[in-house]
């Protein structure tokens, strides 16, 4: 590095007469990637040589791949060089003055959600400068996790701020040759979400990235890294639970779960992006790898996800099952409707002994929805007295969707036990009439169906995001039938 | 003004004429019975009075307490005070019975434009009404006839009847399947909701029902019309005699 800084400044140069304004607060690097643009990331935010070197050898790799086309999904193609990948938040200018401002159809869609209205501003992206209240919730987070010794904020600070533990874990789950998508990620990644519960600690609360307000606007990139250490239990809460007014574009992120021995990862997601209109224009693709390695004995990662957003969605949350008596598991919920895909599942890699995974999925096709469940259970030699149980349900409305499963199962040690079960249902004429006869109204009675189906799910979310899920579900489904 | 005045009534199924020119009137405070052989249009009857999509009116008219029941939504119906007793009830996984039980009880509460019902008084009226049904607590909790054999659905059936405290009843075949210490449960439980401004339509194909709530008046449905009524020995004698001598007469 030390021999670069000329190069830099050279790039800073061009990439000025390209047009890049000096304010470091709403600049935004032409569309196009290469080495330099790489470069340039690692530099805007100071990160430390190791971390450019580490971005470099990504992207190089990268270079290397093919875009996967495996899954059942159709993509539109995607240009890599017509996508900005350094933009900060959009100038005040451009953003809504007040609610008055902005789309009707999404404050109503907020107002079914149960957003608080001081919420429902900032989440519009109102720039107004108005401080909430979240911000004096926020630091009394901060102030009792600081006394937990609980280290929880972004990705970009724990850079600056705690080196030698991304350089220990960092890629160590998902290493930057994975594939196409975590390549991509790992060379131009923006910022994400950083946590360390030390050894013995018990969380004092739910982590979750509504409250740390600097993560609200983070960038299609985002890389988070959790890690608890031995002894320590996390559960952390992603995702916004309010539709993002983005345009059609790519949402590639990366997650690492590392859990230590006797240490406990509950991660969950509610994933709302923006899925398009009716007709399928717009859109987020929402190509996201997500993986926690039971790394210790008796430790535990548990992913639960509702993912009711995207245009497309192609994610498999999975557990690496190292430690002997390890367990992973994997709760799924989700919905197709219009003209969304979703390609979703888990892999769960048993290697110690008496390791033990859980599978519970659920996907609902509406509309010209295309649902697939795609999922790996791998039982190593080493696997001792492995087990796992895998359940797949299907709930389709109306007679233009598709629900698909692609299980697999590898099975390489004799003494393990794997069990699936699978199903597939419409909502019946049958059911809806008796909840009408009973004098539910027809989108209640959807949305009781609905979410009876899903419940076994639903329960293992924290209660207040549960609510917010269900309520998520029934927008999300809103007109399928009838 | 009578509760139920059914004139005329003609539908199809499919393009299938199932009922052709049924009369009926119920006053409340009268319980009818509706017998026939399989085929004569009884459960087509039912679903016609509830509205169910596919069952279609092509003449006559149907009055509930003097108001055109035919331009109504099949939940407005429920609302208005008319419930139907499935012969086959439906599950719906993972949706509480309770749950189901108090949205239907709020909706025709909202109708009427009263506040929902207090979660804790509504639990304690259900309690009472599982005694009188002699059911077990956990059916609460359990998802709506997830799981139930054939004498508890019809039980949660008359569970919810007793609950949503309906005008009119439209049971159909409640009675079936059911082994005779269950036919007794269902029958207090109908005649609990007897009173003098409520009607019950029974459509039965036993008598031995009959034994248990008696009827004010009993009707042989055949062909997709009433093809003869009378008093409650009309079905001792139907039980003794079989369809076929009213069918002739017919």
């Amino acid at each position: 590095m030390s021999t670069e800084p000329k190069a830099i400044d050279e790039l800073l140069g061009r990439s000025y007469r390209h047009g890049f304004v000096t304010d470091i607060d709403s600049d935004t690097l032409p569309p196009g990637l290469d080495e330099d643009v790489v470069r340039f990331i690692s530099r805007k935010k100071k990160e430390p040589e190791f971390l450019t070197s580490w971005r470099l050898k990504a992207y190089r790799h990268w270079l290397t791949m093919k875009e996967p086309h495996w899954a059942k999904l159709r993509v539109n193609p995607i240009d890599y060089q017509a996508i900005s990948y350094f933009s900060a938040p959009k100038p005040k200018a451009d953003a809504p003055k007040s609610l008055d401002e902005v789309d009707p159809k999404l404050l109503e869609t907020y107002a079914k959600l149960g957003v608080p209205l001081h919420e429902r501003a900032r989440l519009a992206g109102v720039a107004v400068d108005a401080v909430f209240d979240s911000v004096s919730v926020a630091t009394t987070f901060k102030e009792r996790l600081a006394e937990a010794g609980v280290i929880f904020c972004s990705f970009s600070d724990a850079v600056q701020n705690h080196p030698a533990l991304i350089e220990r874990y960092l890629g160590t789950v998902v290493p930057i040759t994975d594939n196409f998508f975590a390549s991509l990620n790992s060379a131009v990644f923006s910022d994400g979400s950083f946590v360390y519960v030390p050894p013995g600690v018990r969380c004092p609360m739910e982590l979750s990235t509504y409250f740390r307000i600097n993560a609200a606007k983070t960038g299609q990139f985002e890389r988070t890294l959790i890690i608890a250490a031995p002894g320590s239990h996390v559960s952390y809460l992603e995702g916004c639970t309010a539709p993002m007014r983005d345009e059609n574009q790519l949402h590639a992120a990366v997650v690492e779960l590392v859990a230590e021995d006797d240490a406990q990862i509950k991660y969950s997601t509610v994933q709302n992006w923006y899925p398009g209109d009716e007709k399928g224009v717009g859109g987020i693709y929402n190509f996201v790898t997500k993986r926690g390695e039971c790394r210790g004995r008796n430790s535990k990662i548990s992913w639960t996800q509702v993912e009711t957003g995207s245009a497309i969605t192609w994610k498999y949350p999975s557990c690496v099952l190292k430690g002997e008596n390890s367990v992973g598991e994997f709760y799924s919920v989700a919905t197709a409707n219009n003209y969304q895909q979703a390609d979703t599942g888990t892999k769960m890699i048993h290697i110690g002994a008496n390791t033990k995974s859980t599978i519970v999925s659920k996907g609902i096709s509406a509309g010209h929805g295309q649902n697939s469940y795609r999922g790996l259970v791998k039982i190593l030699p080493s696997a001792h007295g492995a087990r796992n149980f895998t359940q797949c349900d299907s709930l389709l409305m109306g007679g233009n969707c598709g629900a698909h499963t692609f299980p697999y199962i590898e099975t390489r040690n004799p003494s393990a036990t794997v069990e699936h079960e699978a199903s597939t249902s419409k909502i019946s004429e049958d059911q809806l009439f008796y909840c009408l006869q009973r004098g539910v109204d027809e989108e209640d009675a959807v949305n009781m169906i609905v979410s009876g189906f899903c419940k076994t799910v639903l329960k293992e979310l924290p209660m207040e995001f549960a609510v917010e899920a269900q309520n998520l579900l029934a927008v999300s489904l809103e007109g399928a039938v009838g | 003004m009578s509760l139920l005045k059914i004139e005329n009534l003609s539908a199809t199924v499919g393009g299938k004429k199932v009922l052709n020119g049924l009369s009926l009137t119920l006053n409340a405070g009268e319980v009818h019975a509706i017998m026939g052989p399989n085929g004569s249009g009884k459960s087509t009857l039912s679903y016609v009075l509830a509205g169910r999509p596919g069952y279609e009116i092509t003449g006559g008219s149907v009055l509930f307490e003097g108001r055109d029941l035919t331009t109504l939504a099949p939940e407005e119906r429920a609302r208005a005070g008319l419930f139907l007793g499935f012969q086959y009830p439906v599950e719906i996984p993972g949706v509480n019975n309770v749950y189901l039980l108090k949205a239907a009880v709020n909706a025709r509460r909202k109708a009427l434009g009263l506040p929902e019902v207090d979660a804790y008084e509504f639990l304690q009226l259900v309690r009472g009404k599982m005694k009188l049904m002699q059911m077990d607590e956990s059916f609460l909790s359990r998802g709506v006839n997830e799981g139930f054999s054939g004498g508890e659905k019809k039980r949660n059936e008359i569970l919810q009847m007793l609950v949503i405290e309906p005008k009119l009843a439209v049971l159909d075949e409640t009675d079936s399947g059911l082994d005779i210490d269950a036919l007794k449960v269902v029958a207090k439980g109908v005649n609990t909701l007897r009173s003098a401004d409520r009607g019950v339509l029974l459509i039965t194909h036993y008598q031995r029902l009959l034994d248990h709530v008696v009827p004010d008046q009993v009707h042989v449905l055949a062909r997709g019309r009433i093809a003869k009524s009378g008093d409650k020995s009309l079905a001792l004698e139907l039980e003794k005699r079989g369809y076929d001598w009213v069918l002739e007469v017919a």
